[in-house]
């Protein structure tokens, strides 16, 4: 809190512009860390479902896993997400949004496989009927 | 009590409005804009999850996704991520020249990606895959197609602030243009992630 109260000092100032300039537009090194990460967790996938040395399910489940972790390295490495962006206001909008995602991902994923199971005899005996 | 009160009326009446500098706001608004494009990106994803396996007697994923050529598609995004990237370095660098050398560089991974994308989609209507087919393959035509549609506007863009930094220089307008569609960009990557996970590689399995 101190910090944001010292802001209109011209030192500060021009340290937060630094700070936001290196943030903004990340390094050389960041962005080769970002590409080398994407590469190997967007391979290993492929390989894995091309190859198939596992069964199905625990496929599914890596490859997911490995989606994620590759979401995160992007939103870090390129588009430079993190706690201070903006004040916070740009991570609160992706937290809101993954939120809500996820809420209606899962809902109509659950729901509509729900419906599908009840709707299916039903369907079967009127056939039969 | 009434002194912090007095205090607080004063806080939350300027006598003058805070100065903002011109455009100090936009990367907010623009992060905005792509998160409710997010929300977009997830009604299809949650269509296509559910739909995804409703056939209609038609051909399954297994018979018609050509993974290597998924494969070659994904590569082009992620070059042309880290191009972008460089693009941007070169612009705080303040080296236009380098700047608008890997802004083209760029739109051609990107042009590349589209045509791979738009030979997948004709050798799929070839074959008789066609939107109306069934509900696995209108649902799938329609997230890929609204992902592909984004790169097309994307590169659109990326032509125009290439002709606008030719014109008028790295004046802070164009900076800030820039930034707005290095934020574009490497969204679409992040849809893309989804994409070939849950689409392709998701569809494989099945």
């Amino acid at each position: 809190m101190s910090a944001a109260g010292h802001g209109h000092g011209d030192t500060a100032a021009h340290d937060h512009a630094d700070h936001l300039n290196e943030e903004a537009h990340g390094s050389r090194k960041g962005y080769w860390a970002g590409f080398a990460l994407s590469v190997v967790l967007t391979a290993i996938p492929f390989w894995l479902v091309i190859t198939r040395p596992l069964t199905a399910q625990a496929t599914a489940m890596i490859i997911m896993g490995f989606a994620a972790v590759q979401m995160i390295v992007h939103m870090i490495f390129f588009l430079h997400m993190n706690r201070r962006a903006e004040g916070g206001w740009s991570m609160m909008a992706l937290l809101f949004t993954i939120v809500v995602v996820v809420i209606s991902l899962s809902g109509s994923l659950w729901v509509m496989y729900h419906m599908n199971e009840n709707m299916m005899p039903a369907m079967d005996m009127s056939q039969a009927g | 009590m009434s002194g912090m009160a007095g205090m607080n009326r004063e806080l939350f009446h300027l006598p003058e409005e805070p100065h903002h500098p011109e455009g100090s706001s936009t990367m907010l608004g623009f992060w905005m804009y792509l998160m409710s494009d997010c929300l977009i990106f997830a009604m299809l994803f949650a269509t296509y999850g559910v739909l995804g396996t409703s056939y209609a007697g038609g051909p399954g994923p297994r018979e018609l996704f050509d993974l290597p050529l998924v494969a070659l598609n994904t590569s082009m995004l992620l070059f042309s991520s880290i191009t972008y990237g460089f693009a941007m370095l070169s612009m705080t660098e303040r080296r236009q020249g380098a700047m608008l050398a890997w802004l083209a560089v760029t739109g051609l991974f990107g042009l590349a990606f589209l045509s791979i994308e738009l030979y997948e989609f004709a050798h799929l209507i070839h074959e008789g895959a066609v939107p109306q087919r069934s509900a696995f393959l209108s649902s799938f035509f329609t997230l890929v197609g609204t992902h592909g549609l984004h790169v097309l506007f994307g590169t659109i863009w990326l032509v125009v602030l290439m002709v606008q930094v030719r014109l008028k220089g790295l004046i802070p307008a164009n900076c800030r243009r820039l930034m707005c569609l290095s934020l574009f960009w490497h969204f679409l990557d992040v849809i893309w992630i989804g994409v070939f996970t849950f689409v392709y590689l998701m569809g494989m399995l099945r």
